[in-house]
């Protein structure tokens, strides 16, 4: 009953946990025309802070939600359409507009969350879409597969993603293997055997960045292309107060500050992402795993492994992308690799793929060629 | 990997973890195993409620059915660990402290003082704490503020399964005597525990929710009574902060007072009975340091100076309820909706 060109804007699903988002803020009125990309609405999850940007161009014609409201993921929070679309219209596809129902497919994805045994220990992983390139994502120092909840699911619908938990983090195991990042490269490269993925995509950020560049120099043959998001490896300079801050953070008050330096905003830490991270933290092993990946990192201030000006034995396309505003590793470093396509993106922090996820998942796409 | 578990479970599973980390920590109590000199199945009881069933299998020996005095275990407790153990003494209820108060507060408590900072003495009473399990006057109390009168004593009181399972390794790690206190009806109450150990840390109160209109402050069960107070004032567009203690002593001042100097009002919810309590302590401490920031009296939410009583219709008024604590916030915050 209802014209094509009347396109919903819904409540996004940000990361494989995310059932809810709490509408804080519109940054469009009803009646503003809307170009594809455009930041329309702010939402809130309770991991982080995001903003909904638009996949349809048009004129924004209604605006549902309600700031300070929590509306369940695939809500209908607004309408575009093109202004010549009687508002009889928009309204019957308001009125008709039925949120799919979660049940089954938030059951689907929390099998997705899986664990496999690799040479190195127990991996957590989370595998989503099925077509296309094998993409592996790689977290930084002191992350998880988390790190990309505004990216998984848009790659993933042209790609065959797997996000994992390197050693010592996440729900990993927590004994950490020799020989440092090569260690850990070694071990990306075993859970790739145990899952039957002869060659792939590396997506890496910061240390897995590093983690991704040398796994690619131990088996080039398998790795198809390297993307280095706000990466390790690339220069001696990093901010070692930022490491420190974080293996010995034990509280809220003292976690805060340190994770504040991730973002270019530092309002998108949210309470529940600082509780998260404690969480994790708090387990048995990670405060030591943690230290001792950081001393392998990293001494004296500076990073222990720099790769380049090339990656003599890797000839796979290379992309590199920075938060301008990056407070861990400098946006220099962008530059370091002779013949890598690079981009540096304004306003943001370390944290480039969520603070402008968008953005990095249409460079990430069109790098990959997909 | 983090799964849904009880309260109940998840002390069972902060026990079992420790019991196999480290072979001084032992449990001991009454019933704990099968009851002491009982004739039959061992590990038929587990404790009054079960909490310690399966450990004996696991550990034989390493948990002591013990006679029923508490004035003998407890004391035997606090002497084990003055030698080089860790034991863990389920008191059953800590209304039954009053037999062995000798042993906790002039004995446990006092030792680090009083040899000089040399002796440590790593004991743990695990005990049920509060109302509304139709259990009468004498096995219903929120005794918390008598324990966290004294120093010497660490008081620990969680409002759920997470919290319960880090907070009793860190107790049981703990070289200082703990009071741990288990509110009865929280033991069926579910969260996503890790079944990984974890400790957490003494003295960090946790913002469970937060909000920009009034802080309210709490532990144990009420902790959840003022969540669904929150999301009854969301309605009328009041934003309130919850904040649980976990810890009563030592306490986390620093979290309470930023709150407060950010909302400006503060309710503090306790179950204790309200003179010389929880509550007082949180409203006079507030009082003094952040006075200039409250924008309305304190309130207190706490229940009646008066014995539990066993009429259930009387216990179901006596705990604070969701419906108080939203009504007290509902006094000094409904004004903040119209700025």
């Amino acid at each position: 009953m209802t014209d094509e060109s009347v396109k919903p804007i819904v409540m996004p699903k940000w990361g494989l946990s995310m059932s809810e988002g709490k509408l804080t803020g519109w940054l469009k009125t009803a009646g503003d025309k809307i170009a594809v990309g455009e930041q329309i609405v702010e939402v809130e999850t309770d991991k982080i802070a995001g903003v909904v940007e638009a996949s349809d161009a048009g004129v924004l014609r209604r605006t549902i939600g309600e700031v300070d409201a929590v509306y369940p993921v695939k809500a209908l929070i607004g309408v575009i359409a093109d202004a010549s679309v009687p508002d009889s219209e928009i309204d019957a596809y308001v009125a008709s507009y039925v949120t799919p129902a979660a049940d089954e497919e938030e059951e689907e994805e929390k099998s997705a969350y899986a664990f496999v045994d690799t040479p190195v220990g127990s991996i957590r992983y989370a595998k989503r879409g099925e077509r296309g390139d094998a993409v592996v994502l790689v977290h930084g120092f002191g992350g998880d597969l988390d790190n990309w909840l505004f990216n998984i699911d848009a790659l993933a619908a042209k790609t065959t993603i797997y996000a994992l938990d390197l050693p010592g983090h996440g729900q990993s195991t927590k004994a950490i293997p020799e020989n440092g990042l090569l260690g850990l490269a070694k071990g990306l490269l075993g859970f790739m055997d145990a899952l039957d993925v002869e060659r792939a995509h590396l997506v890496g950020h910061s240390m897995g960045g590093a983690v991704s560049m040398l796994a690619a120099l131990e088996a080039p043959q398998r790795v198809q292309s390297l993307t280095l998001i706000d990466s390790a490896g690339l220069g001696s300079e990093i901010n070692a107060d930022y490491l420190a801050g974080f293996v010995s953070a034990s509280s809220r008050r003292e976690l805060k500050p340190v994770v504040e330096q991730l973002f270019a905003d530092p309002k998108l830490v949210s309470r529940q992402l600082l509780e998260d991270l404690l969480r994790y933290k708090r387990l048995d092993g990670v405060e030591a795993a943690l230290s001792t990946i950081s001393s392998q990192f990293q001494a004296d201030g500076k990073q222990r492994t720099v790769l380049g000006p090339e990656l003599k034995g890797f000839d796979g396309p290379i992309l590199v992308i920075w938060g301008e505003d990056d407070r861990v590793i400098p946006a220099a470093h962008a530059n370091a690799l002779a013949g890598a396509k690079t981009e540096i993106i304004s306003g943001v922090g370390h944290m480039a793929q969520m603070e402008k996820a968008s953005r990095v998942n249409e460079l990430v796409l069109a790098h990959l060629g997909v | 990997m983090a799964r849904k578990i009880s309260m109940k479970q998840a002390i069972n599973e902060a026990l079992d973890l420790e019991m196999k980390r480290d072979p001084t920590v032992i449990v001991m109590g009454e019933d704990i195993v099968g009851g002491a000199g009982a004739p039959g199945e061992e590990d038929a009881w587990g404790g009054v409620l079960g909490v310690t069933k399966g450990l004996h299998a696991k550990y034989p020996g390493r948990l002591l059915d013990t006679p029923l005095s508490e004035s003998a275990y407890i004391g035997a407790a606090i002497g084990a660990a003055t030698c080089g153990m860790r034991p863990v003494a389920e008191l059953m209820f800590l209304d039954f402290s009053g037999v062995c108060f000798d042993q906790i507060l002039n004995q446990a408590a006092k030792f680090k003082y009083m040899f000089g900072g040399k002796a440590k003495t790593p004991v743990v009473i695990r005990a049920m704490v509060g109302a509304g399990f139709r259990a009468a006057a004498q096995h219903s109390q929120m005794l918390t503020p008598v324990f966290t009168h004294i120093p010497g004593l660490k008081v620990v009181c969680p409002s759920n399964a997470y919290d319960a399972k880090g907070l009793l390794i860190q107790a049981i790690r703990d070289d200082d005597p703990v009071i741990f206190c288990e509110h009865k009806n929280l033991y069926g109450h579910e969260t996503d525990v890790p079944a990984e150990a974890y400790a957490i840390p003494f003295g960090e109160a946790s913002v469970v929710r937060e909000g920009k209109d009034v802080t309210i402050v709490s532990y144990g069960l009420t902790v959840q009574r003022a969540l669904e107070a929150a999301e009854k004032l969301a309605k009328d567009r009041i934003q309130a902060e919850v904040i649980d203690l976990r810890t009563l002593s030592p306490i986390d001042w620093d979290t309470v007072v930023e709150s407060v100097e950010s909302t400006g009002r503060l309710v503090v919810v306790d179950e204790a009975n309200p003179r010389c309590s929880i509550a007082t302590d949180v409203a006079a401490r507030v009082a003094q340091e952040a006075f200039n920031a409250l924008k309305a009296a304190p309130q207190m939410v706490t229940a009646p100076h008066a014995p539990v009583p066993f009429s259930p219709v009387l216990e179901d008024l006596y705990i604070p309820t969701a419906d108080a604590i939203a009504k007290a916030a509902s006094k000094i915050a409904s004004h903040a909706i119209a700025a």
